[in-house]
Parts: structure tokens; sequence; C-alpha cells
């Protein structure tokens, strides 16, 4: 396991956000946090990012408890996209090299100048590379500060709504570009998603929050109808098309 | 065909880094020829030549005299201060996360301009006369300074601690600065008005500034912070260039947030003391350097703090020579020059509003 979460505990002040938060992902794993509006899941990833700290419990990725990691040996394990993003005045090419921060010493190598060409190419970013990020849509916003996490070459990858500015395709590439980045870097992707049908298309694994806690852990075989319907208290059915499960909400009252 | 389209990229990114490194390079050489002609212009019948074979130690006599004690002081004055006022500028509008940020709009000049006053009226560190070219006589700078830097100290703070309250908008933050700003200049000319002989060309040196009376002795002192600080700036560029993408980002790039802020606003109100306790407050320097060189290479701050000191520096070097030259042999507040140029540039930079996402 490159990362075990147990027994965490985190509270805004005195408004419990988080408790009793157990899970551990794999290399090669790409776990969808899933759960409500304000149920923790951006919490949760900031605390596991080191960005907050938690009243209790330990995270460990491999075998360092990242309480015991400076903030640079933290960045050079994970990398973290925000759910909300600012940029300076930059082009693609600065912003991805700013991944490599964690990496740079005084001045940029040639393997930091590869790096960053390659992850551009799987992107498909090259041609943008020296427009300036103010300059670009959403999406492709979104696309270059994914990008830039990549670049950080980390063990584990924290994406917090990774796809919420992108349209349907580009939702599949990037999805497809995390989970071929799971596979072939052998990285574990942690990633919380609002979308249950992309959820199931590529997830391996599944963590369901509700009330500040885990309210299931687990691969497809937690992603019952009756476990959805409890977590987002919507009445849901699960439909098959082919092979592809599809998650269908019931409107009350409604078509 | 693939691999050459990805050799391009990189090699694209780097053609594109070495123009800026170009800009930096030509406005050096500017600045030079600029300090040249600014050596050269003035009451004393000099010619460009002369002044180089002068600056070369090859002339004797009254040129020399000229050159060496009055005009290259003033123009490596100007040109330290104009540097260390812009990169200051630079880095606050980047901690602080706020492009209206700079000494003068944040009352951090102002602070400092107390504080030395302090020191200067009340403590002793020197005296006031009513000659325009000696308003203000610094006898023991270092106490100057540090009595400077307590005052700029002391509006930072406030500063600071407004920029950790969440939601506090850059306007607003920039409206506290006014604030600041003005207590501490009514706070000095309170001081001044119990001192007992101080003269109108003490005020202008407190609020419009003065270059014309730097010695060596303070050049020194001045040149040494501001070359610290700026080698404190660079060794943390990196650190900047992740604070620009958002405090989180930072954070997870593994920037210590807290820590870059503090110490870099640290350094640049040492670098404000410095500058005004021996030239007085000067304005909109630190705005307008660093958004020039944002405009023409970026915000990537590997360049853009070298930019903005070179800018700085130019830029003030250029309002000084105006200030001299414009109606000769009258010599106007160098201030004046400066506000002229910058508050045109702080409107806009207020009206135009900022993007953020
Ligand atoms: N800085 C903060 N101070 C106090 N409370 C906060 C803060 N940030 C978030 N909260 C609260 O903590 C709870 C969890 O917030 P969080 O952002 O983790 O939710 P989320 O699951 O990411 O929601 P969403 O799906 O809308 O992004 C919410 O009730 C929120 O109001
Ligand atoms: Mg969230």
């Amino acid at each position: 396991m490159i990362l075990a979460v147990d027994g965490l505990e985190f509270s805004y002040n005195s408004h419990a956000v988080l408790r009793d938060i157990k899970f551990a992902v794999a290399r090669g794993e790409f776990l969808a946090i899933l759960g409500n509006n304000g149920a923790g899941k951006s919490t949760l990833l900031k605390c596991l990012n080191k960005i907050l700290k938690p009243r209790r419990g330990t995270i460990m990725i491999e075998k360092d408890n990242i309480f015991n990691l400076s903030r640079l040996e933290v960045a050079r394990k994970m990398g973290y996209v925000a759910q909300m993003y600012e940029s300076g005045r930059v082009t693609v090419f600065d912003a991805v090299l700013l991944g490599r921060k964690p990496h740079i010493k005084w001045d940029v190598s040639p393997r930091d100048l590869e790096v960053v060409q390659r992850v551009l190419r799987v992107l498909d970013l090259e041609g943008f590379s020296l427009r300036y990020l103010d300059e670009l849509s959403g999406g492709e916003l979104q696309k270059v500060i994914i990008a830039r996490a990549l670049a950080q070459e980390p063990g584990v990858l924290l994406l917090d709504e990774p796809t919420s500015n992108l349209d349907l395709k580009n939702q599949l590439e990037v999805l497809k570009t995390i989970k071929g980045a799971a596979r072939e870097e052998n990285l574990a992707a942690v990633v919380v998603m609002h979308d249950l049908n992309l959820a199931l298309r590529f997830a391996d694994k599944f963590l369901l929050l509700k009330n500040s806690t885990v309210f299931a852990c687990g691969g497809m075989e937690i992603m019952t109808p009756e476990n959805l319907t409890a977590v987002y208290g919507v009445p849901v059915t699960l439909a098959r098309m082919g092979p592809i499960p599809v998650i269908v909400p019931f409107i009350p009252g409604g078509p | 065909m693939h691999q050459l389209v990805m050799a391009n990229v990189a090699q694209g990114y780097l053609k594109y880094t070495r123009r800026k490194v170009l800009v930096i390079g030509l406005l050096s050489i500017l600045s030079v020829f600029l300090g040249v002609y600014a050596i050269n212009a003035g009451s004393a019948e000099l010619t460009p030549v002369q002044v180089l074979q002068t600056l070369l130690g090859q002339v004797e006599g009254q040129a020399q005299v000229i050159i060496w004690n009055i005009r290259l002081p003033r123009v490596l004055a100007a040109f330290t201060a104009g540097a260390g006022l812009s990169v200051a500028g630079c880095v606050m509008q980047n901690i602080l996360r706020n492009p209206l940020a700079s000494p003068f709009t944040l009352g951090v000049s102002q602070g400092a301009a107390f504080g030395a006053a302090v020191a200067i009226l009340a403590l002793g560190a020197g005296s006031t006369h009513s000659t325009g070219a000696d308003a203000v006589l610094i006898n023991n700078p270092y106490l100057v300074t540090c009595s400077a830097f307590l005052g700029a100290m002391a509006a930072t703070l406030i500063i600071l601690f407004l920029a950790r309250v969440k939601g506090v908008s850059p306007e607003a933050m920039v409206l506290a600065g006014v604030a600041l700003g003005s207590l501490f200049s009514a706070a000095t000319i309170i001081l001044q008005y119990f001192a007992s002989d101080v003269q109108v060309a003490a005020m202008v040196f407190w609020t419009f500034g003065d270059i014309g009376r730097a010695s060596w002795r303070d050049l020194e002192l001045m040149a040494t912070v501001t070359g610290a600080g700026l080698l404190y700036f660079m060794a943390n560029r990196w650190n900047y260039n992740a604070l620009d993408s958002g405090e989180e980002t930072a954070q997870g790039l593994g920037v210590q947030v807290e820590k870059i802020r503090l110490t870099g606003m640290f350094i640049a109100s040492l670098i404000t003391a410095a500058v005004v306790s021996f030239l007085g407050i000067i304005g909109f320097i630190g705005l307008a350097g660093p958004h020039l060189m944002r405009r023409v290479i970026g915000g990537d701050h590997r360049f853009l703090i070298p930019a903005a000191a070179v800018t700085g520096g130019f830029l003030l070097l250029a309002s000084d020579t105006v200030a001299r030259t414009v109606i000769s042999p009258v010599v106007l507040p160098v201030g004046a020059i400066t506000s002229f140029m910058g508050a045109p540039l702080f409107l806009y930079l207020l009206s135009r509003g900022y993007r953020k996402r």
C-alpha cells in the first residue's frame, strides 16, 4: 500500500468535518472519493497532502508518516490539484515546469525539460506550450493544471474534481490519462468525483463519504443501489448497457 | 516526425526564455548609457567623452571632483534605490497576491520615513537645514536605517495581519495602506513641527524624496541591503512562481507559504527602509517597474525579479535626470516626477480590474 490512512479526524474550529477515516490505496490503483457537496472530500484531500493538519490519525506514504516529512518531501511524493486554481501571467510550458519545482535544486535540468515535454505530449498540449494561461479556455487550463501534477512525477496523485470544467471528450481523455498514468507509472490516483457513471467506468476502488465518515470503501461490490441511495439521499437504480454499468437516479414525482 | 515536434517544444521554450534574458541585457545597456548621459547633464560643461575619461581615472581637476563627489553617487543612488523599490514592490505583489501592492501604496515607505524622522529629529542621529542641497544631514546612517526599518515593519505587520483575514480584497488592502500612510505622514509632520529648525526643504525630503544628497557612505549601505535582498529574492524565485498559482497549490508544491510570506515582507521592508532613510519617500517605482515587466516578459520570477530591478533603476534614474534638467538649474523633487508617471498607471490598474479564476 503506497498510501494508508487510519483514524483520521479533522475539524474546522469546533465544526467536525472528518472522523475515523480509514482506507488504503495501492500503486496502480484509481480510487474515487464520492459524497455529497460539503461531505468533506476536499478537506480529506488537503489533509492527505499536509495542507491541513488533522486532529488525530496517521497518514502513511510508503513507510513514512507524512507528519515526519517536510513539506518539500511530501511534494516529491504527492501531486495535488486543487478544486480551484489561479494563475499568473505565464505560459503553459512555464506552468507545467512549475511541477518540477520540488525536484529542482537551483536551475532547470535537461531532464526537467524532457519530463515537461513528455507530459505535454501525453495530454495533447504541445500546440499550446507557449500560450499564456489567461488565453486558454477553462478546460484547456484544467488540463494544464493536471499536467503540472503529472510533471511532479509523484507516487500519489490527488485530484479534486479534475473534470469539472471539461467537455465530454476531454472528460474521458483526462480520466483515461490519469488511469493510464496510474498503470504505467505505477502511481496511486485519488480522485474526488461527482459523476458516478464516470467513476464506475474508470475507478478500481471507491470511497463513499457520509456524515463525516467512511460509509463504505471497496471495489465494485460496494456500489450497490442501496449504498448509493443512502449516501446521496436519492433513490437510484443500477442498470447495465451491455457490459457498462449505469447509475440512474429516480426523481420522485419527476419524469 | 513526432521526435522532431518534441525536440521543438523544449527548444522553442528555451528560445522564448532567451528572449527574456535579451530584454534584461538590453535594459542594462540602456541604463549604462542613461547613466553616462545623466552624469554629463547639468550645469558644469562636460562632454560624454570627458565623463568616460574621468570615470576611467584619466582626467584630474574640477571635472573629477564634480563627477566623483556629486554626479556619480547621485546616479548610482538613483539606480540602486529604483532597483530596490521595484523588486520590493514585485515581491509584495506576489506574496500578498495583490497587484496594487508596493512599498508606497501600502504605507510602508511612509512608516519608514516616520522612523527615519524619529531618529533624526528626536534621537539626534542627524540634523535638518534650510538649504535645498542638504536639507537633511545624517550623522549616524545605521541608527536612522534601523529606526526607519522599525517604522516600515510597523506598517508591514498591520498589512500582514490584514492579509491573513480571509476575503480582504486588494482594494481594501490598499485603502488600509492609504490610511496607514496618512497616519505616518501626519506623525512625521507633527514631529517636524516640534523640532525647532526644520525648513521647507526638509518637508519636501520626507514627502517627495530627494536623491541629491546621497553620499558614498549612504550609497554603500543602501547598495548592500538592496543587493542582499535581491539575492534572497532570487533564491526564492521558484517559491514566488508557485505562489502565483494559489496558496494551496504552492503548499502542494512544497512551499512553506507562511514562512516565505513573512521573510519576504521583512526583506522588502528592510530595502524600503534603507532607501527611504537616505532619499525620502519616492512613490510608484515599486508599482511601475514590476508591472511594466510583467507585461513585457511575463510573470516568471526567474526573469521578472532581475528585470524589475533594472527597470526600476532605469525609471528612477530617468526621473531624477528629468527632475534635474527640465527647468535647470532648479531641481524638482524626484518623487513628484515619479508620481506623474506612476499615478496614471495605478489608476489604469484599478480600472482594468483583475481576472481571477
Ligand atoms: N475553511 C473552512 N472553514 C470552515 N469550514 C469549512 C472550511 N472549508 C470547508 N468547510 C466546511 O467543511 C465541510 C466540508 O467541506 P469540503 O470543502 O471538504 O466539502 P466537499 O466534500 O469538497 O464539497 P464539494 O463537493 O462541494 O466540493 C463543509 O461543511 C464546509 O462548509
Ligand atoms: Mg470540494
